[in-house]
């Protein structure tokens, strides 16, 4: 009989390295949504009295407000049939005997260590990697930057947390952004002081447990005056997870002449439903750049968005979207101008394979008196074949005047020419045809750290082969 | 028995037939000239050769170490040793050169990610670059950028030809590859050529004009008109095509000299 593995964390783990450590609390997992449950989740939190209220008050907008119907279809999502909170404990009740077995294979085919696919599996809450996040914190400690988890923050910087919290993307933003207020949980705390720069990437696999990788995880980041963070989310190993819905919340401040990157590979299975809120704040000649990648889940709905707030003040969104079989990504971004001479751009790859389905959907707002401004959109779709399929959705809204704005379109397949072209070399189809694709996203990748720009092309193969579930 | 036979090769294009019974015989050493004007079937008859998918074989057969490469794909042609340096070099974006170079190598090599053995080393591979790039009057600088994207036509063709150098074909067929180049690129492309001339390789030159024949000096020249080759010799129909056009075939306004 298999038995799950247990990872023996230490009795001083949670001081030592900021970890939640499982503990024992009587409390039982419950489906469904409902005051009581929001107040549990609170108590359960030991969070302050304000938060509980923010939470139920969030729960009633989510009540109130309808489904939106302009993108994907999520009329079937049945929120009376999910698992709010799950404590460590309640998640760790898989066996790896239990896992589809393409997600396995995909594990072995990436090279992804014992310990790491047991976390992103759910079988093991914790990955070992304490070790290097220890290091790592002792550095940031010293130049007064926080990076921590989300409620370990609530606890231990209230007033800066408080701040903060809701600031960009309050509660009544969308349902989903109200629904993930009511019942967040983990996701990463950020605050980066003034002047200071951190030199290496942040990543939440640091510091990956099951809480940081909830369903309703929570992110803040705040780069104070002339900072700069890179942070990265995720990791291109598929995340096997029983639950059918992530939706999360990130916000960030990006203050005077700052600038923050945050990168995200996501590659959910795909079972799930991804819609998540993601906005940034850019004050004056700051820059907020947005790399998102999304391989797996069943429908993402994500537009990463920077309200651009004073002049000189510039936003990014790069992404990169694939889409197999029975997948749609619904994705792209959004630029609000509020300030004059702001600039924006958009860059948005996508891939539709084996049926699966891909939208661009993007918004550029530039408000009155918001003066020379500019804004360029690219999006490129490449179909691999005919039964798949790509639409674009950008819509512009230009009240200010002198303004810049490009929006450039292309839709391809996989050409003949270039197929035969790399053939002729001697490079079988599979493999030239996985090329072309990597090609495709190449302006992407580079931008990724290496190690994920390898393991990106790697999936991407893997995903060419058909051999990714 | 040759080393590399085309007989009675028969293709069409969009159900139109283009190619109609082309034989011919090329032994490694050997250097072929296929002389013709527009619409007369070169490109099909290269294009054939290669496997493009845009071109249907309607009989014949074309043999190569004992197999007949009609049957096989268009990678496994190369794999066995054959080359086109095409006409239009095709663009692709996001790939570098040098990792075009690179995994075209190891696929030549039989290298399929298991057996290291196999794998072109980076000091090989920068050794087996060096001196083709100098003979070719290129520079490093256009190893990273991507494959043929931005570059200029005598750009193209060369990297053509450098992409022949590092995989050593035994049978190399180029492609009007003298067209639009400048009399300068003609001469690197020549010279490059030339070094490859040997007992290990038979090509087939394809061109509208004679002017390169004047650098690559072949063996053979073929004349191809409507899908069939109306003249075969020495280097002496090079010669007389140079004076006398197409025009005895009805292709008078074609002339094989190109105006400077």
């Amino acid at each position: 009989m298999a038995t799950v593995p247990k990872i023996d964390v230490g009795g001083d783990y949670k001081e030592k390295y900021g970890f939640f450590v499982p503990e024992d609390f009587v409390f039982k997992a419950k489906r469904g949504l409902n005051p009581e449950i929001v107040k549990e989740i609170s108590w359960m939190k030991k969070e302050p009295e304000w938060m509980t209220k923010m939470r139920l008050r969030s729960l009633e907008i989510f009540r109130k407000k309808p489904m939106p119907t302009w993108g994907a279809d999520l009329s079937v999502i049945d929120f009376e049939n999910i698992f709010y909170y799950l404590q460590a404990t309640d998640k760790q009740s898989k066996t790896w005997e239990e896992l589809p077995p393409d997600i396995k294979a995909t594990y072995d085919r990436l090279g992804v260590p014992e310990a790491e696919r047991k976390f992103l599996a759910g079988v093991s809450a914790q990955y070992e990697s304490e070790v290097v996040y220890h290091s790592l914190q002792e550095s940031l400690t010293k130049k007064g930057v926080i990076f921590t988890d989300t409620d370990s923050a609530l606890r231990d910087h209230p007033e800066l947390f408080k701040e903060y919290f809701g600031t960009v993307i309050p509660p009544a933003d969308n349902k989903f952004a109200a629904l993930n207020t009511a019942v967040w949980s983990g996701g990463s705390f950020i605050y980066v002081p003034k002047g200071v720069k951190v030199e290496i990437p942040l990543q939440a696999y640091f510091r990956i447990n099951a809480e940081n990788m909830g369903q309703f995880e929570r992110t803040l980041i705040i780069c104070d005056e002339d900072s700069f963070v890179h942070y990265i989310e995720g990791c291109t190993a598929p995340i096997y997870t029983t639950d059918s819905l992530h939706s999360a919340v990130v916000e960030i401040i990006v203050k005077k002449n700052a600038r923050c990157r945050y990168t995200t590979i996501q590659n959910w299975s795909t079972n799930v439903f991804n819609l998540v809120t993601k906005r940034a704040m850019a004050y004056a000649d700051a820059t907020m750049e947005w790399v998102d990648g999304n391989l797996g889940s069943q429908i993402t709905m994500k537009y990463p968005s920077v309200y651009l707030m004073e002049p000189g003040a510039k936003g990014d969104v790069l992404s990169v979207a694939f889409a197999g079989k029975g997948q749609h990504q619904d994705a792209g971004g959004k630029m609000i101008h509020v300030a004059p001479n702001t600039t924006s751009t958009i860059t948005s790859k996508s891939i539709s394979k084996g049926g699966g389905r891909t939208s661009y959907r993007g918004h550029i707002k530039i408000y009155p008196g918001a003066n020379n401004c500019k804004s360029f959109v690219k999006c490129d779709a490449l179909l691999l074949d005919d039964e798949s399929r790509s639409d674009t959705y950008p819509y512009n809204d230009v009240d200010a005047e002198n303004v810049t704005l490009g929006h450039e379109a292309t839709v391809s397949k996989v050409s003949d020419e270039q197929l035969f072209y790399l053939m002729s070399r001697g490079i079988p189809r599979a493999e030239a045809e996985t090329m072309i694709v990597n090609g495709f996203i190449e302006p992407f990748t580079k931008e990724l750290p290496l190690e994920y720009a390898v393991e990106l092309n790697r999936l991407i193969q893997l995903e060419m082969e058909g051999s990714v579930g | 028995m040759a080393d590399f036979e085309i007989k009675d090769l028969r293709a069409s294009v969009e159900g139109r037939q283009i190619l109609k019974g082309v034989s011919l015989a090329i032994n490694k050493g050997e250097v072929h000239a296929v002389m013709g004007p527009n619409g007369s079937g070169k490109s099909t008859l290269s294009h054939t050769l290669m496997g493009h998918p845009g071109y249907t074989v309607d009989g014949g057969e074309v043999l190569f170490k004992g197999q007949n490469v009609l049957d096989l794909e268009t990678d496994e042609r190369a794999r066995l040793g054959m080359f086109l340096a095409l006409q239009y070099p095709v663009v692709v974006p996001g790939i570098s050169m040098a990792n075009f170079l690179r995994t075209a190598l190891n696929s030549k090599r039989g290298y399929d990610g298991k057996d290291k053995t196999k794998q072109v080393t980076p000091k090989e591979f920068r050794g087996l670059l060096k001196d083709e790039l100098q003979v070719l009057h290129m520079d490093d600088s256009f190893l990273p950028r991507y494959i043929n994207d931005g570059f200029s036509g005598g750009e193209k063709k060369r990297a053509e030809i450098l992409q022949m150098a590092v995989l050593k074909p035994e049978i190399a067929i180029l492609d009007e590859t003298d067209s639009g180049l400048d009399i300068d690129s003609i001469k690197f492309v020549a010279e490059a050529v030339n070094r490859m001339r040997g007992p290990e390789l038979g090509m087939l030159i394809i061109t509208h004009y004679t002017r390169i024949l004047e650098f690559i000096k072949p063996d053979y020249v073929h004349v191809l008109v409507d899908g069939k080759f109306v003249l075969s010799g020495g280097p002496e129909v090079a010669q007389r095509l140079e004076k006398t056009g197409y025009a005895e075939w009805g292709h008078a306004e074609e002339s094989p000299q190109e105006v400077a």
